[in-house]
C-alpha cells in the first residue's frame, strides 16, 4: 500500500519539497497526531489520572482504607512493578495509536493531482485536480508553530472541498506550496525542474521534514534547530524567495483599532448599553444582569479581531497574491491568478471621516481556516486608505487596476455622480433617496464596475470572464417608476454584485451587453493555467 | 417622478425575436398547484377558526379565497410568461408577470442539468429542466416541457456545455 520512503539525507528542505512532488506516497510530519489533538488528549488523560489516582488505586486494591499518598501505598505493598507496567502499557498503546494514524495518513502529488489518504478504521481518500485549485493556505496555529510545523490547506471549488496536509515541516509547507502552484500553473516539467534547482541553490535552510531525518551531528543539529525555530517564529510571514520582501500595505495598529471601534458592532454595543442603563434606572435591574455577560464577551470579540488582524501583509508572487494575517497563530493564503470572481471596495458611513476602506472578494473555494479577525478568508484588506486600496487592487486585478484606470476606480469609490458613468434617472430617488446620483455602472476591458450605496458606499468589480449568469428583473414598483435591476450571479461569497434602481432601458442595455461580453471574455480567459501563456 | 414624455411604465422586453414557450398543458400544473396551496391554507385557517377559536380567522379565509381566485384567473398568463430561447452562446430564460425576470446563462457555465417530474406533471407527460451553475443564485428552472423535448434539450445543452466548458 504505502511505498517505503527513499532514504538518504538531503541538503535542503527545498530539495525535500521537490522530492515530495514525485508522484509517490509520502507521510506527514511525525508530530502530526500530537498536533492534531494528541496534546489535548494527553493533557486530559494526565488531568484525569492526577485527580482520580486515589480512586484508581482503590479500584485495584479493593477498599481505599489506607492513609496518605496512594503512591506511598503502592510502594508499601510492593506493587511498583505492576504500576510501572500499567503506565508503560498506557504509553505504548497511545504511541501505537499515534504511530498507526501517522503511518496511515499519506499524501502524494503527481503532475496534475493532489491526493490524501487517512484514517485507521474508516479510510478516506481525497483527490483534487491541480488546475482546479482555488487557493493554497499555509496555516500555523500557535502550538504547531512552536514545533515548527504548518498545515497546508489546498482549496478546490465548492463547499468543504479542501484538502488538508496537516502537519508538515514549516519550510517544507512553503516549498510544497510553491511546487504545487508551479505544477498547477501548467509550466512544463523541464522548466519547472530548472527553476527548482535554481531556487534550491539560493534557498536558506529550513526545518528538516519528518521523513528526511536530521543529517548533521546531534549537538550541532539541536542548536541549529533551536535557532531555526526562533528565526521562523520571528520572521515575517512572507517567504523572501517567493515574494518581494515586504508587504505592499501596512496597517498601523492604531488604524486597526480605530476601524474596529468605528464598526457597526460598536454602535450595537452602545445602543445596548444605553437601553440597559435606561432599563436599570427605571427599575428593570435584572435586564443589566442578563446583558452584562454579553458585554464582557464583546470585549473578547474586539481583542480577538485585533490580534488576528495584526501583522497583515499582502504581496504579489508569480503564482498569485499572497495574503498573510495573524500574531500568534498565523495564516498565509495564496490565491492564484484568475480565482477572484468579484471584488468589493466598501466604506461604511462611520469610516468616511477617516477615509478608510475595506476590500472583500468572492472566490469559489473557501479555506476551512478562518482568515483575519475570524472572518472568512474573503476579506483581503481589513482596513486601509485610498492608496492601500489602489495597491491591493493592482495585485488582485492586475489587468484592470492599472495606471490608466486609476481615475475610473477613484470615481467608482467616491464619486457623487454626474460623470461619465451610466447613472440612474432622477425618478430613482423614490427608491434610493440618498444614493441615486451615485448609483451607476461602467465597463472596461472585460469587467463591469458597479457603484452604489450611501451608508455602505461601495464599488463592485466583476470580471466578466468568471460571470456565471446574469439576471434582469423588474418588480411592480420598478415598473411604475420605469426602473429595473440587474443581478450578476457569481460564486457565493460576501459580495453580491447587483445594481438596482437603474433606468429600465439602460438595464436592458447592460443586460444584453454584459451577457455578450461575458461569453467573449470567458472564451478568451486562460488564467486558470496562468503559467502556460507566460 | 416620471414625466409623461418618458416611456416609463412600459414592461421591459428584450429584442431577441420569438421566445419558445412551454407546453400549453403546463397551465394545468399551475392551476393544480394554486388550488392545493389554497386548500391547504384554507384548511389551516379553518382549523384555527373552529378548534383554536381565533375569531378573526374569517377575514384571513376570505383573503385566501380571493388570492386563490385571482391566481387561478391569471394562471394562464403566468404559464404563458415562461419562455426560453437558445441563442448562439447562451440560454435566455424569462418568467413572471408582476416580477419579470430575464436570465442569461452561457452554455459553458452550466455545471449540470436536472430533469424533475412532479406528480401532476408526470400525469401530463411534462418535466422540469433545472440548470445548475457555480453560482447558487442562478436558479433557472424551465417548467412544463414535454418529456421528449426535455430529454432532447438536456442532451443538446450538455453537449454545448461540454464543448464550451471554461474553468471556474
Amino acid at each position: 500500500m504505502t511505498e517505503p520512503l527513499p532514504g538518504g539525507p538531503l541538503s535542503t528542505a527545498e530539495r525535500a519539497a521537490e522530492r515530495f512532488t514525485d508522484g509517490e506516497w509520502h507521510r506527514l510530519h511525525p508530530a502530526t497526531p500530537l498536533l492534531r489533538g494528541g496534546i489535548v488528549f494527553i493533557a486530559v488523560l494526565g488531568f484525569v489520572l492526577s485527580n482520580l489516582r486515589e480512586r484508581l488505586v482503590g479500584l485495584f486494591v479493593g477498599a481505599p482504607d489506607y492513609g496518605g499518598d496512594p503512591l506511598d501505598e503502592i510502594y508499601n505493598r510492593g506493587w511498583e512493578g505492576w504500576a510501572l507496567l500499567g503506565v508503560a502499557v498506557v504509553i505504548l498503546v497511545c504511541l501505537g495509536a499515534f504511530y498507526l494514524s501517522w503511518r496511515m495518513h499519506t499524501f502524494r502529488i503527481t503532475g496534475d493531482t493532489v491526493e490524501v489518504r487517512s484514517g485507521i478504521l474508516f479510510r478516506t481518500q481525497r483527490k483534487a485536480r491541480l488546475d482546479r485549485i482555488q487557493g493554497i493556505n499555509v496555516v500555523r496555529p500557535l502550538i504547531a508553530r512552536l514545533f515548527g510545523a504548518a498545515k497546508l490547506d489546498i482549496t478546490a471549488a465548492g463547499h468543504d472541498a479542501n484538502l488538508q496536509l496537516a502537519y508538515l515541516g514549516s519550510s517544507l509547507a512553503d516549498g510544497l506550496r510553491t511546487d504545487v502552484l508551479r505544477l498547477a500553473s501548467g509550466v512544463r516539467a523541464a522548466e519547472a525542474q530548472a527553476r527548482a534547482e535554481e531556487t534550491a541553490g539560493t534557498a536558506p535552510d529550513g526545518a528538516p521534514d519528518g521523513a528526511a531525518g536530521v543529517p548533521a551531528s546531534r549537538t550541532a543539529a539541536v542548536g541549529d534547530l533551536v535557532n531555526r525555530r526562533v528565526n521562523e517564529f520571528l520572521a515575517p510571514e512572507l517567504d523572501p524567495n517567493a515574494a518581494p520582501p515586504e508587504s505592499v500595505v501596512k496597517i498601523p495598529p492604531m488604524r486597526l483599532l480605530g476601524s474596529l471601534l468605528m464598526s457597526g458592532f460598536t454602535v450595537f454595543v452602545i445602543v445596548v448599553v444605553i437601553l440597559t442603563a435606561v432599563g436599570a434606572a427605571t427599575g428593570w435591574l435584572w435586564l443589566a444582569l442578563i446583558v452584562l455577560p454579553g458585554l464582557i464577551g464583546s470585549a473578547s470579540f474586539y481583542i480577538n479581531r485585533f490580534t488576528k488582524s495584526l501583522r497583515y501583509s499582502i504581496a504579489g508572487t508569480p503564482d498569485g497574491v499572497r495574503v498573510g494575517f495573524g500574531l500568534l497563530s498565523t495564516s498565509n493564503e495564496t490565491l492564484p491568478p484568475g480565482r477572484i470572481h468579484a471584488v468589493q471596495v466598501l466604506q461604511p458611513l462611520l469610516w468616511r471621516p477617516f477615509g478608510w476602506w475595506q476590500i472583500r472578494i468572492n472566490t469559489a473555494g473557501h479555506s476551512r481556516e478562518k482568515g483575519a479577525a475570524g472572518q472568512a478568508n474573503t476579506t483581503t484588506l481589513p482596513v486601509g486608505d485610498a492608496t492601500d486600496v489602489e495597491r491591493v487592487l493592482a495585485l488582485i486585478l492586475p489587468g484592470l487596476a492599472t495606471e490608466e484606470h486609476r481615475d475610473l476606480i477613484r470615481a467608482g469609490m467616491t464619486s457623487r455622480g454626474r460623470d461619465d458613468w451610466t447613472g440612474s434617472p432622477r425618478r430613482a430617488a423614490w427608491l434610493r433617496p440618498f444614493s441615486w446620483q451615485r448609483t451607476g455602472y461602467t465597463s472596461v476591458d472585460g469587467a463591469v464596475l458597479l457603484r452604489h450605496g450611501f451608508v455602505w458606499r461601495q464599488l463592485v468589480i466583476v470580471p466578466l470572464a468568471r460571470l456565471q449568469s446574469i439576471k434582469l428583473e423588474q418588480g411592480p414598483i420598478d415598473r411604475m417608476l420605469g426602473l429595473a435591476e440587474v443581478d450578476f450571479h457569481t460564486v457565493s461569497g460576501p459580495v453580491s454584485p447587483r445594481l438596482a434602481a437603474m433606468d429600465a432601458a439602460e438595464g436592458i442595455r447592460l443586460f444584453e451587453r454584459a451577457s455578450a461580453d461575458a461569453i467573449v471574455a470567458g472564451r478568451s480567459d486562460r488564467s486558470h493555467r496562468w503559467g502556460e501563456s507566460a | 417622478m416620471s414625466t409623461p414624455a418618458e416611456p416609463a411604465r412600459a414592461r421591459i422586453d428584450l429584442n431577441v425575436g420569438d421566445w419558445r414557450r412551454v407546453s400549453p398543458k403546463y397551465v394545468v400544473v399551475v392551476i393544480v398547484g394554486t388550488l392545493i396551496s389554497g386548500v391547504v391554507a384554507s384548511a389551516v385557517v379553518t382549523f384555527l377558526w373552529l378548534v383554536a377559536g381565533w375569531t378573526l380567522a374569517w377575514i384571513a379565509l376570505i383573503a385566501i379565497v380571493v388570492i386563490t381566485l385571482v391566481a387561478l384567473v391569471i394562471a394562464p398568463r403566468r404559464a404563458r410568461s415562461v419562455g426560453y430561447l437558445e441563442r448562439q452562446d447562451d440560454l435566455l430564460f424569462r418568467r413572471g408577470i408582476m416580477y419579470q425576470r430575464f436570465v442569461s446563462v452561457p452554455y459553458g457555465r452550466m455545471q449540470l442539468i436536472d430533469i424533475n417530474r412532479g406528480p401532476v406533471g408526470r400525469m401530463l407527460g411534462l418535466a422540469d429542466l433545472k440548470f445548475v451553475t457555480a453560482a447558487a443564485s442562478t436558479g433557472v428552472v424551465i417548467p412544463g416541457l414535454p418529456d421528449a423535448d426535455a430529454a432532447e434539450l438536456r442532451d443538446r445543452l450538455v453537449d454545448l456545455a461540454e464543448s464550451r466548458r471554461a474553468g471556474l
